[in-house]
């Protein structure tokens, strides 16, 4: 289990203040011009050298990404965006970042943007989140009354500003392209990559898009160094995470914890465990609604970083664990995820738009065993003709969840449809 | 679908003050950026939902094309094109949420505002809907109100949250059950040397 000392999100359930005197407390803002007064070349080294992967689902090196940014000011601005448009179904962890240390992502912002050469931050949150989106513009306008951003950052002479842009109900929006077009104030649909955002981003300019959990954790890495964080968890999956943790656990809860903590650590000792002990487990879904679902028996001893999770054909994602118990009808709970891709799908390539619906009314006659065995097999090759053929991830992240059902729970689906035939002939 | 669209909107002299602090926030030549935010301010001055009126004015004020602001205010749920009721209740229904009743949640706001999903009460107090996660999954099930998030909920919270605001108080936000925010219930488990007071009990309730 990590230390109290390793953690960095110290405040993470709000019970000290979240302003600026709070944070001060807790070591945000300590000697931020130190950082900056690094450069640009060993604050990017750094963030490669700490291995932290983007904590937003894909896990690409941070650092790796800031290196992508050019190296010269050219005519065009660069811009960071923040990705704070959290949506994926099981995870709440920026929230709390939001309403409860929103220093750190404001000071993260400005080592990031410095090192990205950047003047300019836009942290994109989702709508719905009103009260965290006041939160965070309220520590903006702090930080600019203190001097920490503004013309002149922290006494370093770099100009920096912080604008907080609120969304309206797309979770398509959480895809870094579709977020750059809503941001210009457009419907979210993303865009073709190439060119990459780092080329041509928001307003055609060079933009990088972070989690906002990614950016928040920066300042600490810097100060603690990078030794510290590649030093925590496995080789290539290191550093500490925030996990959420929902559904039939008897303490849900949100915890900071070292990556590669066993998953039935982390349930049993941070959610009070399984609602009716482990033994009542019926399957867990690791990293968000996109990620395939898991089964006890990989549940037992899975730990959860993004390699381990990937060798098990599923995925730390967002790091959100939906438990399920065994009176859980696993069935509807995957066809549930269906029905809000389907309602996600912004309606741009055809295999999406089109498939996310039809994959969600085949789930809806799996759930009611209304449907012939074989057309398992033609849904599971549906999501392989949708997985891979879209500009986005949502085609794949629809696909996902029943390929995992498919795989893990053949035998429920096939019992339900023949019940069901058995139900009707006997009706007859 | 028939709605009675106002003949005019006109945005109020402290809306305006904010919608140019919004439009100051991106670069020069690029107010289409504002858009988002303005429809959300428009839409809280007539009462929670937009008129296409507003949706013209905003198309004047940032020198978009209307259909361009039309295309937004249809895209993204959060806009409602028809009027709502006084208190627009959200109720999550996606797994996490479901996972822990979010099917009664709806029941409870059945019983009290009379609403099914998507309809609105006579007496236009309420409007039930059921949506799409809503990001506070660890303090399942919820519901939005307004700006507000009710967490935590079980039945007889829900009636109670929803009987207040029938009788025009304030219920208290956030959890329910007595939660800070996302905390485990029992007692941190982390953190502990800051927040010794707030620590789960040793060979507590396993």
């Amino acid at each position: 289990m990590l230390a109290d000392k390793d953690r960095i999100f110290t405040n993470i359930y709000g019970f000290d203040s979240p302003w600026l005197d709070g944070a001060r407390a807790r070591g945000d803002w300590d000697g931020t011009n130190k950082l900056i007064e690094l450069g640009r070349d060993k604050i990017i080294d750094e963030m490669k050298e700490s291995g932290l992967r983007g904590r937003g689902g894909a896990g690409f090196p941070t650092g790796v990404k800031w290196s992508f940014m050019p190296k010269e000011i050219g005519t065009r601005p660069h811009y960071l965006v923040i990705n704070a448009d959290e949506g994926e179904p099981g995870t709440c962890k920026d929230r709390e970042i939001m309403r409860s240390e929103p220093h750190k992502l404001i000071e993260g912002a400005l080592v990031a943007s410095f090192a990205m050469g950047a003047h300019a931050a836009y942290c994109y949150v989702r709508g719905e989140f009103h009260h965290e989106i006041d939160c965070l513009q309220r520590a903006v306008d702090e930080a600019y009354e203190a001097g920490l951003i503004g013309d002149d950052a922290c006494g370093t002479g770099w100009k920096f500003d912080f604008y907080v842009h609120s969304g309206a109900g797309a979770y398509i929006c959480g895809e870094e392209t579709s977020l750059i077009e809503s941001l210009e104030g457009k419907k979210g649909q993303p865009r073709l990559k190439p060119p990459f955002p780092a080329g041509v981003g928001v307003w055609g300019c060079p933009t990088t898009v972070n989690n906002v959990e990614s950016i928040a954790v920066a300042p600490t890495i810097l100060r603690r160094g990078a030794d510290w964080f590649s030093g925590i968890g496995r080789p290539n999956n290191v550093g500490t995470k925030l996990f959420n943790i929902s559904g039939h656990v008897n303490q849900p809860c949100t915890v900071e914890e070292e990556m590669g903590i066993p998953l039935k650590e982390l349930i049993e000792r941070h959610a009070g465990g399984v609602r009716g002990g482990w033994d009542n487990l019926l399957c867990v879904i690791p990293g968000g609604a996109s990620v395939p679902v898991l089964p006890k028996n990989i549940c037992d001893d899975v730990l959860m970083d993004f390699d381990s999770l990937r060798e098990q054909r599923s995925g730390l994602g967002t790091a959100a664990v939906m438990v399920m118990d065994k009176s859980t009808d696993v069935i509807k709970a995957i066809a549930r995820l269906s029905a809000f891709y389907k309602h996600e799908s912004c309606g741009q390539c055809t295999p999406c738009r089109e498939g996310t619906g039809w994959m969600a009314r085949v789930m809806q006659r799996m759930v009611s065993g209304d449907a012939h065995i074989d057309e398992i097999d033609t849904l599971e090759e549906v999501t392989r003709q949708v997985e891979g053929h879209t500009i986005c991830a949502l085609g794949d992240a629809a696909a996902w969840p029943i390929q995992g059902l498919i795989r893990h729970f053949r035998p429920e689906m096939e019992k339900r449809i023949l019940d069901n035939i058995a139900r009707r002939s006997a009706a007859e | 679908m028939n709605i009675e669209q106002p003949s005019s909107f006109a945005f109020s002299a402290e809306n305006l003050e904010k919608a140019k602090w919004h439009i100051a926030k991106y670069p020069a030549g690029r107010q289409q950026s504002a858009v988002m935010p303005l429809l959300d301010l428009a839409q809280r001055q007539n009462g929670g939902w937009l008129p296409q009126a507003a949706i013209e004015v905003i198309a004047d004020m940032l020198d978009m094309a209307s259909i361009r602001v039309y295309e937004v205010a249809t895209f993204y749920t959060m806009y409602n094109l028809k009027p709502v009721g006084k208190n627009f209740v959200q109720v999550c229904t996606n797994l996490p949420c479901w996972l822990r009743g979010s099917d009664q949640i709806m029941a409870a706001c059945k019983k009290v505002t009379g609403c099914s999903n998507g309809e609105t009460s006579a007496d236009g107090e309420f409007t039930v809907l059921e949506v799409e996660c809503l990001g506070a999954c660890v303090n399942a099930p919820m519901m939005q109100i307004g700006d507000d998030y009710y967490e935590d909920l079980d039945s007889a919270a829900t009636e109670e949250v929803l009987t207040a605001l029938k009788a025009g108080q304030k219920p208290k936000v956030g959890s329910q059950s007595g939660r800070y925010t996302c905390e485990p219930a029992g007692g941190i488990t982390t953190l502990t040397d800051r927040y010794p007071d707030r620590a789960a009990k040793a060979g507590g309730d396993d």
